[in-house]
């Protein structure tokens, strides 16, 4: 038996997280990985390039376009079970097939998988990191979505590995693909930036983060918001980071005009270095800040671009 | 159109926990508690769509303690018809409630589903889909807009890169994100009409599903503390140490 990684793509190539996910799976057993979709051979041939990856399976099929979850989780109840262990990346795409995955097979999901203690026992965070789990699982076939921050992603392979494919398993169909609508931007993925600026509700509006993306762009980083930020429309969903967010951990994380509630801190706490930029100089966002700076926003952070230059 | 609506009761989101010195759980002693935030906004998306006419009944199932029952009225107070309190003593977890919600679902049979996308205790993210799964119905997570139509929902959902719709033929399963809506206050009179709705009891026990715990948990404890840093002085010092002492620019 070995372990399943279900990789996240979009055709052509992988989904940051998936690599990470390849290296958790190394941790427990021979790494196959399912590249299921339509059209998506790149993503394939470049799984199948990744160290520790033995096999690739690949299942192109209409049937797995747009990636629903209704059809990839039947494909995986299908060949689940010659398996030991099913991971997937814990993002909305792993999160949203996962669960699924498991009641088909009927065993339990671990979500979040921070460490794999043994093949039966692993660690995640709950209520928003603020507690560490160590569960144990005694289901035959461990299903779990993996946190990405915590392990490092896969590396390149010396050789590439066979992909052999599958076919699809028809479902019924109960779910249709309509549009989707997705955030432009030339800047690195949010989740495996090096450097995150992170904007909150002090930024006062959506024409203000200009001055946010000014200096992410002057450090080659990513742009993240609090949920104020986003509800207040100021940036788009995607960008939000925490507990029910995104979660992050870039070698370099600047929160500007964020309070630090425990919602946000759950979703960068574990960046290396973070830097605070607020104006309440008692704002929880400097417990956990290894630099802070107690300014106007509006006169720093210009302030900072213009001294990177 | 007839909406169940599942709402968990968990630790307020503004309270702070702490972990038990023994390592064997989380200290929920004397804490607030409170019906998870996504379930709140599970519970409005079913009175609007109630109030705009697309559905003609809500039901709102709990399933816990009997003290889930404040939960239950809360959902009522804010318009939920009628409630059912799935009432058990043991830890439940998400197989457990799927399975527990697919026999509720047997006898309510609702066209629509309505939970919230995460428990903000343990952070699942789980019961929805596994619902979905068991019931074979189509799942519409992560929510940010639900249109029901004829004999379908349409559903945007926050997705990594951005939004995504998809057309979920009905009966399915809905999960609620944040932006999906926002919770109204309970009004007082309303809080003394809910005591008069209904509020069914039934015993975990009798709906005859296994909800042995697939999870053991073997320790909780306190993540690793971050120590607070420095203040800096201007922007000329934090530039200073970014680039001399934490060496990242
Ligand atoms: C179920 C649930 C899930 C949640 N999930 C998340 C999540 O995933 N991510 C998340 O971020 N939040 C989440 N939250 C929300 C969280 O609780 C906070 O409400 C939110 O993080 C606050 O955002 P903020 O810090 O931008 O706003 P505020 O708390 O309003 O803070 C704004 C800060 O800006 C500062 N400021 C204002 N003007 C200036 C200026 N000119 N210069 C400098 N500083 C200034 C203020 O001093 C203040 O500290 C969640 C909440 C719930 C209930
Ligand atoms: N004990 C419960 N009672 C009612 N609803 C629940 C319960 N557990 C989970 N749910 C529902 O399932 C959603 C997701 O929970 P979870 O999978 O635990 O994160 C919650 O937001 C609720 O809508």
């Amino acid at each position: 038996m070995g372990v399943l990684v279900i990789a996240e793509h979009d055709g052509g190539s992988l989904g940051p997280v998936t690599r990470n996910t390849v290296t958790a799976g190394t941790r427990l057993g021979e790494v196959t990985v399912l590249v299921a979709g339509e059209g998506c051979r790149g993503a394939a041939d470049e799984a199948a390039a990744l160290r520790g990856v033995a096999r690739v399976l690949l299942c192109d099929d209409a049937v797995c376009g747009q990636s629903l979850a209704e059809p990839l989780a039947a494909l995986l109840a299908g060949i689940g079970r010659e398996y030991s262990h099913l991971l997937a990346p814990a993002t909305t795409f792993g999160k949203n097939l996962m669960p699924r995955v498991a009641a088909l097979l009927d065993v339990a999901q671990i979500s979040e998988v921070i460490e794999v203690v043994d093949a039966d026992t692993f660690k995640r965070p709950i209520y928003a990191g603020n507690a560490i789990a160590t569960v144990r699982s005694a289901d035959s076939t461990k299903v779990m979505t993996v946190r990405g921050t915590a392990f490092e992603p896969a590396a390149a392979g010396d050789a590439a590995a066979p992909v052999d494919g599958v076919p699809p398993v028809a479902a019924k169909p109960v779910s249709r693909f309509v549009s989707r609508d997705l955030t432009q931007s030339d800047r690195p993925d949010l989740a495996a930036a090096r450097v995150v600026i992170s904007g909150g509700r002090g930024l006062g509006s959506k024409e203000n983060f200009a001055i946010i993306e000014a200096l992410a762009d002057k450090l080659g980083g990513a742009v993240g918001a609090s949920r104020a930020a986003v509800d207040a429309r100021f940036v788009p969903n995607d960008y939000q980071v925490g507990q029910t967010g995104k979660i992050v951990a870039p070698e370099l994380y600047i929160a500007v005009g964020i309070s630090g509630a425990i919602q946000h801190l759950a979703g960068m706490k574990e960046s290396k270095v973070i830097v605070a930029i607020n104006k309440d100089e008692d704002a929880p966002i400097f417990e956990v800040a290894d630099y802070g700076l107690v300014a106007d926003l509006f006169e720093a952070v210009p302030a900072l671009t213009a001294s990177l230059e | 159109m007839k909406i169940l609506v599942c709402a968990k009761r968990v630790v307020d989101a503004n309270v702070k926990i702490s972990v038990k010195a023994d390592g064997s759980g989380v200290d929920l002693a004397n804490l607030k508690m409170a019906m998870n935030p996504f379930d709140e906004i599970a519970v409005e998306e079913a009175v609007r769509l109630r109030e705009a006419g697309a559905a003609d009944e809500s039901v709102v199932v709990s399933l816990g303690t009997s003290a889930s029952q404040e939960t239950l009225r809360t959902a009522l107070a804010m318009g939920i018809d009628r409630a059912v309190l799935v009432e058990s003593e043991r830890d439940l977890q998400p197989l457990a409630v799927a399975k527990l919600l697919a026999e509720v679902v047997k006898r309510e049979q609702p066209d629509l589903i309505i939970m919230g996308k995460q428990a903000i205790d343990d952070d699942n993210n789980q019961t929805g889909q596994m619902l979905a799964a068991l019931l074979g119905w189509g799942q519409g997570t992560f929510a940010s807009r639900v249109v029901p139509a004829s004999g379908e929902v349409e559903v945007t959902r926050e997705i990594d890169g951005g939004l995504e719709t998809l057309a979920l033929a009905l009966p399915a399963v809905v999960t609620a994100d944040l932006r999906l809506n926002e919770p109204r206050y309970v009004k007082l009179p309303n809080i003394m009409k809910a005591k008069k709705k209904p509020l069914e009891v039934i015993a975990a026990d009798e709906l005859g599903v296994d909800i042995e715990p697939r999870l053991e948990v073997l320790k909780v404890e306190e993540p690793p503390k971050r120590s607070g840093g420095v203040k800096v002085a201007d922007v000329a010092e934090l530039v200073d140490k970014l680039r001399n002492e934490a060496r990242v620019l």
